[in-house]
């Protein structure tokens, strides 16, 4: 009765097989990030200090710290951030929740998903001659930051309207037939439910544009001011274009300075990552269904 | 051009339907179709104030289908098409610009039963809320009265605070029930709401159904064909989205049709 058949240990050998094959993949994937993040500490670690986070660059860069650089990126990110997290969520409410199912709908949403793909040079060229030249913006914080919230725009709808599309359909059918309208549905049943998704989605893809050199090189990052930006008209460092000069255009920059920076940059990053995590975790306990 | 069937009683003190009323819903030359394929055709029929109409009929005849169109939840989606004309009120249902207005008179439990993500007691204030009801004690007592009836209230009492979703099967379809009265709706469309839940609680619900043809008229769809003979006032038979045949309860179940596949069916030789 209860023996297995060769039918039965096939199955249970190809099984074990995939899962083996699965697993290698994962491994493959997770050395090089070891490697990165190995090095960083390794070589980075030695030059971080309270002094080298609060002061500022000094002897042409080859000395000193990084303050400056680190405040602009707060700056850059957070201005990005109130640019583009309304706008972006408002827009894939109006796709996910109100736009009628048609061809037009499907080409906007099309076109919003090639939009994330748009290498970010091109964003940088289309900032600058927007943002910096046509609106006269200068190259400053403003126009560096709008540039960063066109670029993340694509990515935060389609974030959003991942999460309001992870919310039944049924819900929102229950609600409707009682006699709410769309907006009280959204309102009192999908936003709950999506917020935690939102939020994480849109904490992911601000940590990404921390890391970005390319829309910030023409827009309003500068190699070197000695003082902090006071507001979004002045230019300002950042730890990505930091990285890229003393990297590449400085000279006598000591190895442990650079690998400092990128340590810097990386911790930020992963910050970010982890406090979208841990919030993904949080608001995960209070899910409804 | 429908029959009316019988006076109007008065059957254990409630007033029977208004059979001398213009009727609730008018529907005329009703089809629908889902991308083109039909789902019913050509159904006309009156349902009248403070009646129990059932609707009975095999898998398949169109009997959701019916009920979704009289709350146009076509407009949910898009591969559902309706011709023909509903009037509720005397008022054909496309005219009404608020559709969430129409909706708000209309309650509807399907048999899929929906808690929504919010606690048992959210569930049944919810749509007191959007009425504007604001004040605690006036919704204590809705969320009282319509748990109540939905043969709810004594199960959940102690755990209002609890979430709907956590409830049992049979608990939750008698959730969406509650829910829908608390429309305090003109119209119940109700679709083999008993399905999740045990006899002796489905018994308690129907005698409040029957008390309830006092306030609202009731469209019931069922696929025990015993429930529809204890409920309905009048019955219509659906079949592969055809209408056979409406009749008086009664009538029908003792065998005084028209089509002999009414008979059939109530008798279990197929469907
Ligand atoms: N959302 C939908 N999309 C496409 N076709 C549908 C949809 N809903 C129903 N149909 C089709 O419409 C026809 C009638 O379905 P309907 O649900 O109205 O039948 P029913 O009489 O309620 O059956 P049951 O007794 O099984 O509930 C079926 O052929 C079904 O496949
Ligand atoms: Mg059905």
């Amino acid at each position: 009765m209860f023996t297995a058949t060769p039918l039965n240990r096939r199955s249970y050998r190809n099984q074990s097989l995939a899962k083996a094959v699965f697993f290698l993949m994962t491994v493959v994937l997770v050395i090089p990030v070891l490697l990165i993040v190995g090095t960083l500490v390794v070589k980075g670690a030695p030059a971080i200090s309270w002094e080298f986070l609060f002061t500022a660059p000094t002897d042409n860069m080859t000395a000193g710290g990084i303050f400056p650089a680190l405040v602009g990126t707060i700056w850059l990110v957070v201005v990005a951030l109130l640019a583009s997290v309304p706008v972006g969520v408002a827009a894939a409410l109006y796709l996910s929740e109100y736009a009628p199912d048609n061809l037009l709908t499907r080409t906007i949403n099309l076109a919003i998903i090639n939009l994330a793909g748009v290498p970010s040079i091109v964003h940088a060229l289309f900032g600058f001659g927007a943002f910096v030249l046509f609106f006269r913006m200068g190259q400053s914080i403003l126009a560096a930051s709008l540039t960063l919230a066109v670029m993340t725009l694509p990515v935060v709808i389609v974030a959003t309207r991942e999460s309001l599309q992870a919310v039944p359909q049924a819900f929102r059918e229950a609600c409707w037939n009682m006699g709410a309208t769309r907006w009280q549905t959204i309102r009192k049943v999908v936003l709950p439910n999506s917020i935690s998704g939102i939020l994480t989605g849109v904490i992911l893809e601000v940590s990404r544009t921390a890391g970005e050199t390319a829309p910030i090189m023409f827009t309003g990052a500068t190699a070197f001011v000695a003082f902090l930006p006071e507001g979004v008209l002045d230019q300002t460092m950042a730890m990505s274009y930091h990285l890229y000069y003393i990297a590449t255009q400085a000279t006598n920059v000591p190895e442990e300075l650079t690998f400092g920076v990128a340590l810097v940059l990386i911790a930020i990053v992963l910050m970010m990552n982890a406090v979208s995590i841990g919030f993904r975790v949080y608001l995960r306990g209070l899910k409804k269904w | 051009m429908v029959e009316v069937a019988g006076e109007t009683a008065v059957v254990n003190g409630v007033p029977g339907p208004a059979y001398d009323e213009p009727p609730i819903i008018e529907v005329r030359d009703l089809s629908i179709a889902y991308r083109g394929k039909p789902a019913l055709s050509d159904v006309t029929l009156d349902i009248h104030r403070h009646e129990i109409f059932g609707i009975i009929g095999p898998a398949n005849s169109g009997k959701t289908s019916f009920l979704r169109a009289l709350n146009r939840m076509d407009a949910f989606n898009t591969a559902m098409e309706v011709s023909g004309s509903i009037r509720i009120n005397g008022k054909n249902i496309n005219d009404w610009r608020n559709e969430y207005a129409l909706r708000s008179r209309i309650g509807v439990v399907f048999p899929l039963p929906v808690g929504l993500p919010l606690t048992v007691y959210e569930n049944v204030a919810f749509s007191p809320r959007l009425r504007g009801i604001r004040k605690r004690a006036e919704l204590d007592e809705v969320v009282e009265r319509c748990l109540t009836r939905a043969a709810l209230w004594d199960e959940v009492k102690d755990r209002l605070d609890s979430l709907g979703s956590l409830l049992s099967g049979g608990q939750q379809q008698r959730l969406t029930i509650a829910r829908a009265l608390s429309q305090e709706p003109e119209l119940l469309l109700l679709d083999e709401f008993s399905i999740a839940v045990d006899p002796v609680t489905t018994m308690r619900i129907e005698d409040v159904l029957k008390e309830l043809r006092s306030e609202l008229t009731i469209v019931l769809v069922t696929n025990l064909v015993q429930q529809a003979r204890r409920l309905a006032d009048r019955t219509a038979f659906f079949l592969m989205g055809e209408l056979v045949e409406i009749g008086a309860t009664e009538d029908l179940f003792e065998g005084d049709v028209k089509d002999k596949r009414t008979t059939g069916y109530i008798e279990g030789r197929f469907g």
